[in-house]
């Protein structure tokens, strides 16, 4: 596969140009998948979701642009990402042979990199000079004041004071990146705070600002661009499981949040029938006890932040609050593809608790000296699940979206590594 | 006002040929219901009336109000902690009627959802309610809704803002009933210093896609700021200023006293450049 614009690759490997040009599941017109999705937010910015939609529609097919995004995604971001075989993991386990796509090695240290690039260039070509971005981990936000810094954009990322708390490292990173960074205190003060607050920002400054939406969610076109712009992930992907095991793996996996390194990765393997797609949602303390992200396995449809979607809300369409070890999961709302692929039983959507993460988390740092972020951690505890069943025949691809450095407060926390008997506390998680 | 007002759209037709036959604007003022506490927010809705405002917005509080500044963000999530639920809102509209005033609900789409479309336009006007502004649905998504409150007979009343094109005001205007809203600037809910300019360019775009009455609101606190406003719209809607003083120490004494000074703000406009057919 090669973008119609520029030489192959050397290494026949698709570029992030090929995830645009479009695919036989966009949204309707209205931005549709199936029932979910469309437009569901204040008339103020219909205008300004038209203008990007337009220009989107321009870019995916202008030679310029993607050739500079395929530019910068090789020789800025490091793409493409690597596929790693985890031997040790694998043979731990006792099940299928599980490879990890390695979007934590991208330059930011998660595939939020990916979005980011294209939609600042996006930004760059409808002529504003501002950018604003929510973030919950910090991942998305230092991926935003990242590219702002590289192209020369003014960047304020809105981020839950909660989460500028428990991700203090990120914050110090966007800071130094330029950013203004504001925390958000209203409501639980996570990210969809940051989201409504950067809204309302985005419906003051619309006409000076452009709105780095930094999940495959929202409203239409955000759920396609973002999913297009993240589609490297298994387009890669696909080809480099073919390319060393000589078929397609059994099941693929990643932890979903707003859902976009998880649509990124499961949209190449949607025409494969015999391709299990598992999202792992945030399970928090548990199901049952009320406390969790889980908003596809535990939630009901509605609307929220611009789209008809699955959501966590109470009897009279109040939007309860998530929990969450992992701020970059902690969020009531999915995109709306997601809620689709769910729907038509394309894709399960499976919940792993704080406990189960913190489990897979200190083993695959034990077992392949990777030290994933803890939102890919919920991929691995439901990855290591689906290898145990399908067996040793099989084969598990798990997205690895970013690497642990900005959870290692949660982790010592979590283990006591700040204990004498913290380290073993961890390998405990290995046995 | 002495008898109570039936919750039709008719309500809010008749409330702008009497208006208008008076050559002033319309007085309409915003609380969410559950503000500072249920009982008190019936108790500041009825000193609106008394102080002269011809329309409540009761306001139905919800957890991520995304069109609203700190002020009336604080006073929802009051609200809401306060235990406020659908069937309070519902009663405080009944309230708000049964006192003889007129009302029509604010509310974000996700409740109304949850509550059921149909059952919520029957159920409001059942409670004398006469119409619902949805600030966060947009027409293209709201054909359901349309049904629903036509089949209950009240209005379905749509936004536009200063960025809607011409053919979205065409589009908005032509699926409301009642009265048009147009928000004076680019923004969230809150008070400001000056009438935005985009205020008057809107509602003169307005005027070219409807007969509707076009209600100006956003940013309003002064009757000077009323006035000016009622120099060229329909009505002039003010939430934050009276939230404000809700929460505050004057209470409904004061929220009455602002309704006096803004009601005559909205009679002391100078509308000798307006064309308005009534
Ligand atoms: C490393 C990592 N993975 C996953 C996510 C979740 O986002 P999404 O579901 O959009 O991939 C985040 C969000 O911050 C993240 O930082």
């Amino acid at each position: 596969m090669t973008a119609p614009h520029g030489r192959p690759r050397p290494d026949g490997l698709p570029r992030p140009s090929d995830g645009l040009t479009g695919t036989s599941h966009d949204p309707d017109a209205r931005g549709y998948f199936g029932s979910m999705g469309g437009r569901w937010l204040p008339e103020a910015l219909v205008a300004a979701l038209d203008e990007i939609a337009d220009a989107y529609d321009k870019a995916r097919f202008d030679p310029e642009f993607l050739t500079e995004l395929d530019r910068l995604a090789e020789t800025y971001a490091g793409r493409p990402s690597p596929l790693s075989e985890a031997a040790r993991l694998t043979e731990h386990v006792g099940g299928a042979r599980i490879l990890l796509k390695r979007e934590d090695l991208n330059h930011t240290g998660s595939h939020k990199i990916n979005n980011v690039l294209g939609q600042a260039l996006l930004t760059r070509k409808m002529g504003k000079r501002r950018v604003i971005a929510e973030t919950g981990a910090g991942q998305h936000g230092v991926a935003t004041a990242t590219a702002a810094a590289l192209l020369g954009l003014d960047c304020t990322i809105y981020m839950g004071s909660v989460d500028t708390r428990r991700q203090a490292l990120n914050v110090a990173r966007m800071k130094l990146l330029g950013a203004t960074v504001v925390a958000v205190d209203s409501g639980s003060a996570t990210l969809k705070d940051a989201i409504n607050e950067a809204f309302r920002d985005w419906v003051t400054n619309v006409a000076s600002t452009s709105y780095i939406f930094g999940t495959a969610a929202g409203p239409h076109p955000f759920p396609m661009i973002v999913r297009d712009l993240q589609r490297i992930i298994g387009l890669e992907a696909r080809q480099q499981v073919l390319e060393l095991t000589g078929r397609l793996p059994d099941a693929v996996v990643a932890c979903v949040g707003g859902g976009s390194n998880a649509i990124g990765t499961f949209h190449a393997f949607l025409d494969d029938p015999g391709v299990r797609l598992v999202g792992a949602e945030a399970g928090g303390d548990g199901m049952e006890t009320g406390r969790h992200a889980s908003t596809i396995s535990g939630g009901s449809v509605g609307v929220l932040h611009g789209a008809r979607s699955y959501l966590l809300q109470d009897d009279e369409g109040q939007i309860t609050e998530s929990h969450s070890i992992s701020a970059g999961l902690d969020y009531p709302g999915v995109g709306p593809e997601h809620s689709h692929l769910a729907e038509i039983g394309r894709a399960e959507y499976v919940s792993v608790t704080d406990a189960e993460a913190m489990d897979a988390f200190a083993l695959l740092t034990r077992t392949e000296g990777i030290i994933p972020a803890i939102e890919s951690a919920h991929a691995v505890a439901a990855a290591v699940k689906a290898a145990a069943e399908i067996g040793p025949a099989g084969i598990v691809l798990i997205n690895i979206s970013g690497r642990g450095d900005k959870d290692m407060e949660t982790a010592m926390e979590w283990f006591g590594l700040d204990r004498p008997d913290g380290v073993s506390a961890a390998a405990t998680a290995t046995k | 006002m002495s008898e109570r007002a039936p919750g039709s759209t008719s309500v809010l037709d008749d409330l702008f040929a009497v208006t208008r036959g008076e050559g002033r604007a319309a007085l309409v003022g915003y609380l969410p219901a559950g503000y500072p506490d249920i009982p008190g927010s019936q108790a500041v809705m009825r000193a609106m009336l008394d102080g002269g405002c011809d329309l409540i917005e009761v306001g139905l509080p919800f957890s991520d109000p995304v069109l609203d500044g700190q002020v009336i963000q604080a006073a929802q999530q009051r609200a809401l902690a306060a235990g406020t639920r659908i069937a309070d809102v519902l009663r405080t509209v009944e309230s708000v009627t049964s006192a003889g005033g007129r009302a029509v609900v604010m509310t974000y789409f996700n409740p109304v959802l949850a509550y059921g479309p149909e059952r919520f336009a029957r159920d409001l006007a059942a409670a004398g309610g006469s119409g619902v502004i949805t600030p966060d649905l947009i027409v293209d998504e709201a054909q359901f809704w349309l049904d629903a409150t036509e089949g209950a007979g009240i209005a379905p009343i749509f936004l536009v803002a200063p960025s809607s094109p011409m053919d979205r005001i065409v589009l908005t205007a032509g699926a409301s009933r009642g009265f048009l809203y147009a928000a004076s600037t680019m923004g969230v809910t809150g008070t400001r210093d000056q009438v935005a300019s985009s205020a008057p360019e809107l509602v003169s775009r307005c005027r070219q896609a409807t007969d509707l009455p076009v209600a100006v609101g956003l940013g309003v606190r002064t009757a000077d700021q009323a006035a000016e406003i009622a120099g060229y719209a329909d009505a002039v809607i003010v939430g934050s200023a009276f939230v404000a003083l809700a929460g505050g120490p004057g209470g409904a004494a004061a929220v009455a006293g602002l309704a006096a000074e803004l009601a005559t703000g909205v009679r002391s406009a100078d509308r000798t450049h307006q064309e308005t057919s009534a």
